[in-house]
């Protein structure tokens, strides 16, 4: 049996996998049985939960900001090497030691989460492991070894390879980058909507039988499309963030006021980017997890023409609505392209969802869903205006006096942060209770054997290793933002060659040393 | 050959890459003080790996991708079975990983010691813990008929896996220091040569037993040969490094790592993960593995990257070969604007 649109049919009425069986047999709760305790602090389900969220949405800081800039870095760069013009020497110097600060952080980050599927998820990963492994094996394989390898080259090779071969490196710095959110991003699409399997009867689970449809399925398209532009939003907004407070103090304008036309332009065509692919994904989303986009509305009965609130003051539970403002028709189009669409109610998926996945709670927490898709959605279009306006504000060689007008476009840069955890959070939140949709829960997905004890251990050290990551980050990111760019002086004799045959000179000191 | 076959092979060849490689810069790591002594000491060694350092952890991660990939149920029983020693690992990735590029973006003397510390205790511990680990796996674990694993933490820190760290750390921090003598010059170069001397005739002496143990604790002919390279090669590179010949010694310290590894993978085949308690939990390449669609597309995927990153990691080191000496080091580190 080949499974491409419907997750549906398998899973349901014919009974639990034998797999699922034999761990009901042994004891282990499930999703189906409603256990009260398993809603206790100390289970290790929910610290498991946690960490999963912490240290996802912290290692997601730093991620975009990477992909973001070595892009930008890298069109400096070739800028230097085409025009020679030294500005974009000192530019690429001064973005590429950020870049270089944030970029360490985001790769020690994504090592634990590579390790936790096993570590944290280890039925999960029995589960989905003929499927899931080959994109993170790919990524690996293909990415990370390339982004690594060529990001050394590119930091002690300034003086060692041509400036071509230079500003190449960074290039495969960026396609690397790149490549590697694409198969991420096709293991998670694979999560949200599993396509290109079947179900082996010996044990229940899903068996690739089409790695095109993991890699290629349209939601996989999509979500890849948002995420990057997403991530040019990020460096864009970085780039224009920093900018702005030396183009305040008018300090080094020669190398921020191209920085900020060029982070303004990044702003402006990712913001676009973001608004238009989020806008598709809301409608394939709508197609494939119905529950989701439910939830993100809080809508609880099914209706044509529903509209959409911009703000909601309600009970906790998001069960009752006390106040909110609303835009007639606008979910409908959001979801549908029509205003008059249908848009499924909560209520009414759940009890859908019982009658093909038999009995359980079928609803995500839907004040996070809600609140998460509006900070998420808000971040987008207000950082399209921070673009737009900036652009405006700058033609032609213009320099705005008023103080605010920089205070406010240096702190622009929380809102991709806020943007890009509240996208996360939303779609992942959004898909629970299930891990891999229609076929895996989330209660099932972790490690039997790991106790309370050792995941509340580990949620505790990578929180404070963390949060001390954190300051000192931001304190490096600070002091060399504050530093400014290099002089020219500095700059130019930095990329200065050493001689292929250097035995006289063998103790000139690098160019560049840690 | 079978793709079950292949894949635990091409998954030994990652773990071997990984330790050949990494294996040194930890041991760099470990010798931060001992033979980087003052600032621009350290700085030299920090400098004969900062290039290359971070190519080389990326083996890890893609041997941990490759086992999840090829062997779920491997990659799933140890990674969840061997948790806290796992958590230790991590902890000193990610603080190592970001210690060479902050520290050299301070400017105090306590923020530099700080992260000299925190280098020397991430590339210390990593080194050994990785030792116990395998000594553990070639050993086998309590694993019970799912292959959930059915020991606790003290199970993993038994003797013959304690020593197998004891080994791994002496053999990485001597390759480490042999890797020093062949790229720095003048006193750095000498304090790494004596100290390679050193620590190489222990580790001969570590190596040795636990191979001798290993061989007793059902070793086989492979086994045998493989142990008896690696005591060579450890032994070659003492009288190499002594005989002032950096290169061979290196290749002597490279081949005694590789064998000790492959030692490991030849014993174990072909199972990846033998149970100690209920038979049938031993996890073998059969049970452990994904189906052959999944293997297939894995060994194209392989077949035509894998050169491709040989190729350009290859490239890196030969673009960064010449020796680096404390007059090279530009001073200071960094001034404040």
């Amino acid at each position: 049996m080949r499974v491409t649109s419907d997750p549906g049919p398998w899973a349901l009425g014919t009974g639990p996998p034998m797999a699922e069986s034999r761990r009901w047999a042994a004891g282990e709760r499930s999703a189906l049985e409603f256990d009260p305790d398993r809603e206790t602090a100390v289970d290790p389900l929910n610290i498991a939960r946690w960490q999963f969220g912490i240290t996802t949405v912290y290692h997601y800081l730093f991620v975009p900001i990477t992909i973001g800039l070595a892009f930008l870095v890298a069109l400096l760069e070739t800028a230097w090497v085409r025009t020679r013009n030294p500005v974009y020497l000192r530019a690429t110097k001064f973005w590429g030691k950020l870049l270089l600060i944030n970029f360490a952080i985001g790769v020690v980050t994504g090592i634990v989460q590579e390790f936790q599927f096993g570590m944290n998820w280890s039925s999960y990963s029995r589960f989905v492991g003929d499927v899931f492994g080959a994109p993170l094996a790919m990524e690996a394989l293909i990415a990370f070894f390339m982004e690594s390898t060529f990001l050394g080259l590119w930091i002690f090779g300034w003086d060692k390879l041509s400036p071509r071969l230079h500003a190449a490196c960074m290039w495969m710095v960026a396609i690397g980058t790149t490549a590697s959110a694409y198969f991420i991003l096709a293991a998670n699409s694979f999560m949200q909507h599993p396509v290109g399997i079947e179900i082996n009867p010996e044990n229940g689970r899903p068996r690739l039988n089409d790695i095109g449809a993991v890699l290629f399925q349209p939601l996989q398209m999509i979500t890849f499309s948002h995420v990057i532009t997403a991530c040019l939003v990020t460096g864009g907004v970085v780039m224009v963030s920093i900018s702005s407070y030396f183009m305040a103090r008018k300090r080094e304008l020669g190398v921020f006021r191209p920085s900020l036309r060029l982070g303004l332009y990044a702003l402006l065509i990712g913001s676009i980017g973001v608004i238009v692919t989020g806008d598709l994904q809301a409608k394939i989303m709508t197609e494939i997890q119905p529950m989701k986009m439910a939830a993100a509305e809080a809508q609880w009965v099914t209706k044509d023409n529903a509209s959409f609130s911009v703000f909601t003051i309600g009970s906790l539970d998001g069960k009752h609505e006390v106040f909110s403002i609303r835009v007639p028709g606008l979910l409908s189009f959001m979801g549908t392209g029509s205003f008059d669409g249908t848009i499924e109610g909560i209520n009414d998926l759940q009890a859908e969802y019982q009658e093909k996945f038999g009995p359980g709670d079928y609803v995500p927490n839907v004040p996070v869903t809600y609140w998460n898709f509006r900070l998420m959605v808000g971040a987008g279009g207000a950082l399209l205006l921070v673009s737009i306006v900036g652009l405006w504000l700058t033609r032609k060689g213009r320099h705005p006096q008023q103080r605010w007008v920089w205070r406010l476009a240096t702190w622009s840069v929380l809102g991709a942060f806020v943007g890009n955890s509240a996208g996360w959070i939303f779609t992942e939140m959004g898909r629970q209770p299930w891990t891999v949709f229609g076929l895996y829960r989330t209660a099932d997905s972790v490690s039997p054997t790991v106790t309370a004890g050792e995941v509340l251990t580990s949620l505790i050290i990578f929180t404070v290793l963390y949060g001390i990551l954190a300051v000192i980050e931001g304190k490096l990111m600070f002091k060399y933002a504050k530093a400014g760019p290099p002089t020219e002086a500095d700059a130019l004799a930095s990329v200065e060659r050493r001689p292929s045959d250097d035995s006289e000179d063998a103790d000139r000191p690098l160019t560049f040393a840690y | 050959m079978d793709l079950n076959t292949l894949w635990f092979w091409l998954i030994a060849v990652l773990w071997t890459g990984y330790f050949v490689l990494e294996g040194f810069d930890f041991g760099v790591g470990a010798l931060l003080r001992l033979v980087g002594r003052d600032e621009r000491g350290k700085r030299v060694l920090i400098n004969t790996i900062g290039p290359v350092w971070d190519g080389n952890e990326v083996w890890v991660i893609t041997a941990g991708g490759a086992m999840f990939a090829a062997f779920p149920e491997w990659y799933a029983t140890l990674f969840s079975g061997f948790y806290l020693p796992l958590l230790a690992i991590l902890v000193c990735l990610i603080i190592r990983g970001v210690a060479f590029e902050y520290r050299a973006k301070g400017t105090t003397d306590r923020w530099r010691a700080n992260w000299d510390r925190a280098i020397l205790v991430t590339s210390i511990l990593p080194a050994f813990l990785w030792g116990v680990a395998f000594g553990n796996i070639i050993s086998g674990v309590p694993l019970d008929v799912d292959h959930e694993f059915a020991g606790t933490v003290l199970d993993l820190l038994n003797p013959f896996a304690l020593l197998m760290g004891l080994t791994t750390l002496l053999l990485f921090v001597t390759h480490g220091a042999v890797f020093l003598s062949l790229k720095t010059t003048l006193e750095v170069r000498d304090r790494a040569r004596k100290l390679a001397v050193t620590l190489g005739s222990a580790t001969v002496v570590s190596l040795a037993a636990v191979l001798i143990w290993r061989q007793f604790r059902g070793g086989n002919t492979g086994t045998a040969g493989l142990a008896v390279l690696s005591v060579v090669g450890a032994v070659a590179a003492v009288m190499l490094t002594r005989a002032g010949r950096d290169g061979w010694a290196f290749t002597a310290t490279a081949v005694a790592v590789l064998t000790l590894v492959a030692g490991w993978f030849v014993g174990l085949f072909p199972n990846v993960l033998p149970s100690t308690t209920e038979v049938l939990g031993t996890l073998d390449i059969h049970n452990a593995a994904s189906s052959p669609y999944t293997l297939t597309l894995m060994s194209w995927v392989a077949l035509f990257f894998v050169p491709f990153v040989l190729g350009y990691q290859a490239w890196t080191y030969w673009v960064f070969r010449k020796r680096i000496g404390t007059k090279q080091i530009p001073m200071p580190v960094h001034t404040d604007h």
